[in-house]
């Protein structure tokens, strides 16, 4: 049910994105989403793909330093409460959280919340056991093409 | 933290000469000397200045009656106004770069020439060469002696050379690889990038057989001779030297590893404030200044070397009388004032060795945006290192912080940057950039 994510490090300065974007597009990559944590002095670019190993190899030809760590995705309906609804059963269990981001496929009313959790494997275990739908990679990037 | 131990071997039987008998042989030396250079129109001048002639020479603290010589001296007399033989007399002419423009040229005599060999030749034994060794020289041969001094030295031990010089990493990895050298002559940061370039082609630097590294030409740190030598499985022995005193050779380690044993029967030692030229007490961090002893071409008189280093007479379970000198702890021109503290880029290299897996690719900017100096520490992120983790990676950079602010006494500014993004240097490392010179505030 594990989702592999990219992380990319990034200098704080103009245009620093325009490099993995460029590599990406220009090796015909496809990101189905990106989020950026940024300080003042560096940030990480977040990356999920499908074809994350190729991306890997592309991000890294370009110079760039890549790693790979695993995220659970959670599907939640896009309207108020929903992330709080989940966010709530990961603080009862005591989850650690390490970050998170969402995103929606546009035009569908449910959202997708990416989660990096310290243990992904007991953090799976709990959520569905608490019915939260954990969304796996086969899903998720077929849900994308739709 | 060694791999291997290794015999201590002597290459010359004056290494271990009794202090008593050294001292009278250079005192013996000392009087030579000054009268081979009476001629030498600097030196001529000086001593008519102050009344000294070779007889006035009646101790060792006489040393302290004659003059400095400083690099701008020997520009002044550019090219070989120092000459103390006809040019006939000439077998070779080196030269050291100057950060400006011309380089300063030395000159060398068939005995000369032999009596450089046989100091490379005795610091080489003492790390641990030896006749059935294959050497790789990374060094260029050149106008810079680092090549030729180790070449000489490493023929004069009766080993094999690859006479591979600087540049083409791959080249030289593919030669190691090959023709398996067990001995790597070179700067010690140029041994770091062939461990880069090593493991970028998937190939562990342990694998390649090198036992012993013989390293010059810049300063290093301990910390990150224990990086190289985790590296590479290797042991690493420093040494020193400069053009203008003779080259490599000027001193070296010995199996001991607990400073540099200066060849002092060939050149006499100081270690002086650089601002009073007051000799420092033993132990403490003081410019190196040098005296030849037996060079015929371009003898020298209190050469200042610009190093920083202290140094210590106790005595060595090596059994070597001299006294050794610690690593060049910086420069006395590159020492960068901040905020009133004196800085040395060494220092900052250390800190950055110690928080472990920094590589040690970084740059120091220094600047006045305002009323205050500001140092920037821009440092090459690793693959090993990154963290998708903000907390991480925040963690590392405070850590860096913590480690530079504790030996240098200064806050900085630390910049994570991206992998190979800095200029790699092949020879002496320059890895400052002070922007107060270009704004001339400085
Ligand atoms: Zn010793």
């Amino acid at each position: 049910m594990k989702i592999k994510q990219l992380s990319v490090f990034l200098e704080n300065k103009p245009g620093r994105l325009s490099v993995p974007c460029k590599a990406l597009s220009k090796a015909g990559i496809n990101i189905l989403t990106l989020s950026l944590a940024d300080t003042r002095q560096f940030g990480i670019l977040r990356l999920v793909l499908k074809d994350w190993q190729q991306a890997k190899q592309v991000l890294e030809g370009a110079g760039l330093v890549v790693n790979v760590t695993e995220v659970v995705a959670i599907e939640v309906a896009d309207r108020p409460g929903g992330l709080a609804e989940v966010l709530e059963v990961i603080e009862q269990a005591g989850i650690n959280l390490e970050y998170m981001y969402a995103f929606t496929f546009g035009s569908e009313d449910k959202a997708v919340l990416v989660f990096r959790f310290e243990d992904p494997d007991a953090a799976i275990k709990v959520l569905q056991s608490k019915g939260v739908n954990v969304v796996g990679s086969v899903e998720l990037f077929d849900r994308a093409k739709h | 933290m060694t791999p291997f131990a290794f015999e201590n071997r002597i290459w010359d039987r004056a290494e271990t000469t009794p202090r008593d008998r050294l001292m009278a042989l250079q005192l013996q030396r000392l009087r030579r000397t000054v009268a081979r250079v009476a001629e030498v129109p600097y030196y001529k001048e000086a001593f008519a200045r102050s009344g000294i002639t070779p007889r006035k020479i009646k101790s060792l603290d006489d040393l302290r009656r004659l003059p400095f010589t400083t690099k701008d001296d020997l520009r002044r007399y550019y090219p070989l106004g120092f000459l103390a033989v006809p040019t006939e007399k000439i077998v070779r002419i080196h030269g050291s770069s100057g950060t400006t423009g011309r380089p300063t040229f030395v000159a060398y005599t068939a005995r000369d020439r032999d009596t450089w060999a046989n100091l490379c030749a005795r610091f080489l034994v003492a790390g641990g060469l030896r006749p059935e060794h294959l050497v790789q020289i990374t060094f260029g041969y050149g106008l810079f002696t680092g090549g030729f001094g180790l070449h000489y030295g490493i023929e004069k031990v009766g080993a094999a050379i690859i006479p591979a010089a600087a540049g083409n990493t791959p080249r030289h990895l593919m030669l190691i690889q090959d023709l398996k050298p067990q001995v790597l002559v070179g700067t010690p940061s140029y041994s770091l990038q062939i461990a880069e370039v090593a493991r970028a082609q998937g190939i562990d630097p342990r694998s390649l057989g090198l036992k012993f590294a013989h390293f010059g030409g810049e300063p290093w740190t301990e910390d990150m001779r224990v990086e190289i030598e985790r590296e590479f499985g290797l042991l690493a022995f420093n040494n020193y030297g400069l053009s203008e005193v003779i080259g490599p050779g000027v001193s070296g380690e010995c199996v001991a590893r607990r400073g540099m044993h200066i060849q002092e029967d060939h050149f006499l030692v100081e270690c002086v404030n650089p601002d009073t030229l007051e000799p420092v007490p033993e132990g403490e961090n003081g410019e190196l200044v040098f005296t030849s002893l037996t060079k015929e071409a371009f003898p020298i008189i209190r050469y200042r070397t610009r190093d920083i280093a202290s140094l210590d007479s106790s005595p060595c379970p090596c059994r070597r009388t001299t006294v050794r000198m610690s690593r060049v702890v910086g420069r006395t021109d590159d020492m960068l004032i901040v905020r009133g503290v004196n800085v040395f880029p060494s220092q900052i290299e250390e800190a950055l060795l110690r928080v472990e897996g920094t590589a040690p690719h970084y740059l120091i900017e220094v600047d006045r945006p305002g009323a205050m100096d500001m140092i920037t520490v821009k440092v090459e992120m690793r693959a090993q290192d990154f963290s998708d983790e903000m907390r991480v990676m925040e963690a590392l950079r405070e850590r860096i912080d913590r480690e530079i602010q504790s030996i240098t006494g200064i806050r900085v500014n630390v910049e994570l940057i991206m992998p190979q993004t800095l200029k790699r240097s092949i020879g002496k490392a320059n890895r400052v950039i002070d922007h107060r010179r270009e704004k001339g505030l400085i």
